[in-house]
This record gives structure tokens, C-alpha cells and sequence, in this order.
């Protein structure tokens, strides 16, 4: 009896939903999933930054839901289900992670657009999204390179990607350039957000000898280690971490979502979205660098603003030859520009860099 | 491989930092489980330690005030865990689920204006003349006073279990809660102080991460901690040495592979990240090979009437 009761309940519930719908109550409804918390001050927090955007500029015709701290893998591809389910119109699934569930999700949706951040893999509905981070990690690198007085680099890696690796190459190559005799010494947390993690990673980095550490994990514990070192340079990671400015941090790159998130928002609107490959960098503001402070020279600071106008306006490529692979091979000959297919699979260090990637 | 840029001085003392978290955490969980309650609410509890510690420690100026309140903190939110568990006879297992989830939340809500803001510092226990000791120094007299409580806390827990009525009340609550009812104990006053005991200790756990170890508050930081604490409970088969020893054994391997990563040696680093898990079960598990089983009431609810 109960249960023929919940049954007809849920039949009239579902109706009553059903009836409300053709009410012409027709939002568009836009998903987001989400690796951390929205307060982690990183990399999720710049992207909720991006939902809230997208709230403002469309007002009534949008709704947004997300869901935080989703772990990536089987976890993922329930959370984005049960969104489809909701009556989602467009979901954001924000880490590398929800690659291959995106992809699964996606195909049993497929009146469901999906936008997959950092990821290569696409389908009819199914997109991707990147920013060029490296750029902003040459733009670190130079920094970097003219900071360190001990010589020694730390650099937190999370898990060994190849969006990770590039940005562990981009900043060495730059930083040698600034520095010939700069060593990078690499750590693999093993996660993007795990702050007393990070925090270790950084001291651990620290007491080896590292005055110069950058990160690519998402939350700013990092930047409290170092402010506690006392002499320890950051930059902030996907977010400004205006907080720990000017000293330790001395810059950042910070991720500019929200133009994006709207335009493809609008797209579903209008009925015109596509799947595409969308991989913009400093010249089409997804990429920002955070206000270098008073804590570079001046001379560092013009040479780090010129890098970055000449990223920005293409006459510069963050991979330009001549450079060559960690096992000495040429990878790129004088003057040559690695191709974005290149980039896009990199699974190599650059010369110079010691110790393995993680296979 | 440069193994002399690792200074074996400095990894240990930072491997006590690193496990007291888990160890206040895991040592409070061992009393809640010898009084015969499963809380799987750990995580939650640390993590409203560790904002409310952070807050007041903030307001106030003061990091033994911080962690005063964190302990309150943790302590208030077991009560909600006691409340389900011993008055309404909720199920323990979704009870300290939904604990956790909660006490995440909550934190969350909790820490909104608290995003960014440096706390007061606390400062290394002085013990003058010892501290400036080569080797000795640094690992036994460089640490702050919390650390030294959670190694007081884990003897006076054992001593308590072992030599005193109190502890033979509670362990008779755990093991038998039909037959210490029989004898006129109150199980369900002895069970809520111990989950109250648990969720203070807990509490302070979280705060030790906002405070000493990070130090600042960001969103779920405790990121899982409170789960390794309750594993780690399992593992040392109920025994507060056996903690301390997973305790530090995991947060050692933890520093250690960390260590080794940045000194560039050659094993790879998945074994390296797997390590301390497998390591510290391992040790565990070996230990354990002995005759110590689980408090006999253990996750079972308790009604007078029974």
C-alpha cells in the first residue's frame, strides 16, 4: 500500500513538474561541477567567479546549480547525471578529471551540452575549454629566474597532466633564460586541493633549499608556508591571492572564466551552440596575470610586463625553438613554434630539468 | 639523487607536526569506540574545530584561546551525534555520516569572513638551554605546546583505560552494555561524555591544521583526515600506543616521501604517494596479529528496556 502511495505521489509530483515546464517557464539551466570548494581561493573559486557572471549578465532567462568538492572519477559521472536528470541545459565539469565521465554522461544526454575544462576529448555535444596557463608561467618563469638567490626552484605539481608538465616547462625555460644556473626541484602532491598537503609540499620544498616556490594545486596554503619562511617567493595560482601580496606573493596568473561562461550560456539560448576546442591565453583575457608587485625590481617588473604584451599580442610563443627534449633530443628547431597538438599531449621536460615523470 | 639535501633533524620534527592532527583525532575516536559508539563523524568534527578554533583565535589574539574553543567546538557538535544516537537510537553509522556532512557545511558558513586572514601565531614551548642542543634540540624541545599535549593526552588516555575505575567502567560499557547497565552504570551518560570527549579531541585535531600547520582557513582543509584517524583507530586494534606509533609511522612516510621527491630519487613517485597508506596498514596489521578484538558492543544502540 505505502508503496503504491509513493508511486502515485511521485506521478503526481513528476506531472505537476511536467506542468510547470510547459508553463513557459523556460529558463535555461546551467550546471557547473566542481573539483573543491568555492572557497578554496584558487581554481574553483575563479570558476564559481564565472558562474556568478553568468548569473548577473543573463538575469531571469538562467539558472545555475553546482555542486562542490566532486571527486573526480565514478563520483563525477553520478553528480553529472543526476544534473541531467534536473533538467540541465548546459553543464561546466571544471577539472581534467571529469574527462572520461563527461564523455559517458554526455552520450547518454544527448539533447545535454556539456563543456569539459582542460580535457581533449569531444563529442556533438560535448566541448572543451582551456586557457593558455603557460603563458603566464613564462611570465613566472622570468620572474622566478631573476628572484632565487639560492638558485633552486620549487615547483608543487598535482598530478603529472600534460596541462601540469607544460607549465613545468614554459616556467623552466623562461627562468634559464632569466638564470642559467637555475635547477627546478619538482613535487607531486597527488592532488589538486589538500592544503595541509601543499603546506608540506612547500616547507618540505623550502627546506631543501627552494627560495622561489610555484604551485599548481589549488588552494593558497602554499603562500601561508612561505609567508611563514619569511624570504620565500609565491605566485598565486588560478586565483590573484591578493591576500598574501606583496610579499610573499609577487604575481599570479589568474583565470578569467566569466566571458566565456556567458557567451556559451547565450549560445544554448539562442540555439546556436557547437561543439568546439576553445584554448585562449593572455591576448583574449582568459589568462590575466595579477599586478606584479613592489617587491620585484623594476627592471624585472618592465621585463616581465614586455613578456607578457608580446605573448599577448601573438609576436612571441611561449615554446619557441631552439629547445630540446630532457633526453636531449631536438624538439624544436631555431626559431620553430610548437604546434598546439604538441602542447596539447605533452608528456616531456624540457633539457635541463632532472628527475622522471611520473608514468 | 641528492640525498644530503635531506635533513633527517628537520624531517623528524616535521613528522610530529605532521601527525598530531591525526593523532588528537584518532585518540579521542579510540575512547568513543572503547565506550562502544562507532562515530564516523570525525571529519566533520575537525573541521568545525578547526574553523572555530581559527575564528577565535582571530577575535581573540590568543591560540590557546583558539584552541579552547576548538575543542568546545568539536565537543558541542558530538552532543548532535549523542542527541541521535543515545536519546533517539538513530542509526551510528548514518548519524556520524551525516555528521560529517554537516559539520562541512556548517564550517563552510562558519568561515565565509575568515578567507585570507593570518592567525596569531603560537609560539615553540621554550625550554631554554635544551632547545639550542644540536640534534636533540630541535626534535624533542622545538616544538609547540599542542604537539606535547597530544603525547600527554595519548599516555594519560592509556593510564586512565588501564589503571583507573573510570576507565574500567567505560570499557565495560563497550564491551558489555547490557551487563554494565545490570551493575547500575549509566551507559548512555558514560557513552555521551565519551563522544563528547571524542568530538573535543577531534576538534582540536582540526584546529591544529587551521593554526599551527597551514596556518589559515580555507574550505574543507581537513581534507580527509579525519577519515585516516578513524581507519588508524581499527589498525592499532584499540591500543593508544599503537596510534601513536600509525600516527607518526604515517605521518613520518608521508614527510619522508615528500622529502625524497624534492632530493630527486629514483623510485617512482606512485609508490612513493601510495606509501605511507600501505606502509602504516602494513605495520598495523602485523601488530595486531595478537588476540585484541573490537569492544563487544561496538556500533550496537543500547536501550534501558533491552
Amino acid at each position: 500500500m505505502k508503496f503504491t502511495t509513493l508511486l502515485a505521489s511521485a506521478a503526481v509530483a513528476l506531472g505537476l513538474g511536467a506542468a510547470a515546464y510547459a508553463d513557459g517557464h523556460e529558463k535555461t539551466k546551467v550546471g557547473f561541477v566542481y573539483v573543491g570548494p568555492i572557497g578554496d581561493g584558487g581554481w574553483t573559486y575563479e570558476h564559481d567567479k564565472g558562474r556568478l557572471a553568468v548569473e548577473e549578465a543573463l538575469g531571469d532567462k538562467v539558472d545555475t546549480v553546482y555542486v562542490e568538492n566532486v571527486a573526480e572519477g565514478p563520483d563525477s559521472e553520478r553528480v553529472m547525471t543526476q544534473m541531467a536528470l534536473d533538467g540541465a541545459d548546459l553543464i561546466f565539469t571544471t577539472s581534467f578529471g571529469y574527462m572520461d565521465p563527461t564523455i559517458n554522461v554526455a552520450a547518454k544526454f544527448p539533447n545535454v551540452k556539456f563543456e569539459h575544462a582542460t580535457g581533449y576529448k569531444r563529442a556533438d555535444n560535448v566541448s572543451t575549454y582551456s586557457a593558455r596557463f603557460y603563458e603566464g608561467r613564462a611570465i613566472q618563469g622570468h620572474i622566478a629566474g631573476k628572484m632565487t638567490k639560492s638558485n633552486i626552484i620549487g615547483y608543487i605539481g598535482s598530478y603529472p597532466i600534460p596541462e601540469v608538465i607544460r607549465g613545468i616547462n614554459s616556467a623552466f625555460i623562461h627562468a634559464r633564460k632569466a638564470n642559467p644556473d637555475v635547477q627546478f626541484k619538482i613535487v607531486w602532491a597527488y592532488t589538486w586541493f589538500d592544503p595541509a598537503k601543499e603546506a608540506d609540499a612547500a616547507k618540505v620544498l623550502i627546506e631543501q633549499g627552494a627560495d622561489v616556490v610555484l604551485q599548481h594545486t589549488d588552494s593558497t596554503a602554499p603562500q601561508a608556508a612561505a609567508q611563514e619562511a619569511g624570504n620565500v617567493v609565491t605566485f598565486g595560482q588560478a586565483s590573484d591571492m591578493g591576500q598574501y601580496a606583496p610579499f610573499p606573493r609577487v604575481s599570479s596568473i589568474i583565470d578569467d572564466w566569466a566571458p566565456y561562461y556567458i557567451a556559451r550560456t547565450q549560445a544554448v539560448i539562442d540555439g546556436t551552440w557547437e561543439s568546439t576546442d576553445t584554448w585562449d591565453g593572455i591576448g583574449a583575457g582568459m589568462v590575466g596575470i595579477g599586478e606584479i608587485s613592489d617587491a620585484v625590481p623594476a627592471d624585472v617588473k618592465a621585463e616581465a610586463l614586455a613578456l607578457k604584451a608580446s605573448l599577448a599580442d601573438g609576436s612571441y610563443h611561449a615554446f619557441t625553438g631552439p629547445l630540446n627534449k630532457q633526453d636531449g633530443s631536438a624538439f624544436l628547431a631555431d626559431g620553430e613554434v610548437a604546434d598546439d597538438g604538441t602542447l596539447a599531449g605533452m608528456n616531456f621536460y624540457v633539457e635541463g630539468i632532472e628527475g622522471d615523470i611520473p608514468q | 639523487m641528492d640525498l644530503s639535501a635531506i635533513n633527517p633533524i628537520l624531517l623528524i620534527a616535521a613528522l610530529m607536526s605532521a601527525a598530531t592532527p591525526i593523532l588528537l583525532a584518532a585518540t579521542g575516536e579510540l575512547v568513543v569506540e572503547k565506550a562502544g559508539i562507532l562515530n564516523l563523524g570525525v571529519e566533520g568534527m575537525m573541521i568545525i574545530g578547526a574553523i572555530c578554533g581559527f575564528a577565535v583565535a582571530v577575535e581573540s589574539g590568543s591560540p590557546v584561546t583558539g584552541f579552547v574553543a576548538a575543542a568546545a567546538g568539536g565537543a558541542v557538535l558530538s552532543l548532535l551525534f549523542a542527541l541521535l544516537t543515545q536519546l533517539t537510537l538513530a542509526n551510528q553509522v548514518a548519524s556520524g555520516l551525516a555528521l560529517t556532512l554537516f559539520g562541512l557545511g556548517l564550517s563552510a558558513l562558519l568561515g565565509q569572513g575568515y578567507v585570507g586572514v593570518k592567525p596569531p601565531s603560537m609560539p615553540d614551548i621554550s625550554f631554554g638551554f635544551l632547545s639550542d642542543l644540536p640534534v636533540i634540540g630541535p626534535i624533542i624541545f622545538g616544538h609547540d605546546p599542542v604537539l606535547y599535549f597530544g603525547l600527554m593526552l595519548v599516555a594519560a588516555v592509556w593510564a586512565v583505560l588501564r589503571f583507573t575505575r573510570a576507565g574500567l567502567v567505560l570499557r565495560a560499557v563497550g564491551e558489555n552494555h547490557d551487563a554494565a547497565h545490570a551493575l547500575g552504570y549509566k551507559v548512555i551518560r558514560v557513552r555521551t561524555l565519551a563522544i563528547m570527549f571524542g568530538g573535543a579531541c577531534a576538534g582540536m585535531g582540526g584546529a591544529y591544521i587551521s593554526l599551527i600547520r597551514v596556518p589559515q582557513w580555507t574550505e574543507g582543509m581537513t581534507a580527509g583526515v579525519g577519515w585516516i584517524a578513524l581507519a588508524l583507530v581499527v589498525f592499532a586494534s584499540w591500543k593508544p600506543w599503537r596510534v601513536l606509533l600509525g600516527a607518526y609511522l604515517f605521518g613520518g612516510i608521508t614527510q619522508l616521501q615528500l622529502n625524497l621527491q624534492g632530493a630527486g630519487v629514483a623510485i617512482p613517485v606512485e609508490y612513493l604517494a601510495m606509501s605511507p597508506y600501505l606502509i602504516t596498514i602494513v605495520v598495523l596489521v602485523i601488530l595486531s596479529a595478537d588476540k585484541s578484538a573490537a569492544p563487544g558492543s561496538l556500533g550496537r544502540p543500547f536501550h534501558a528496556s533491552g
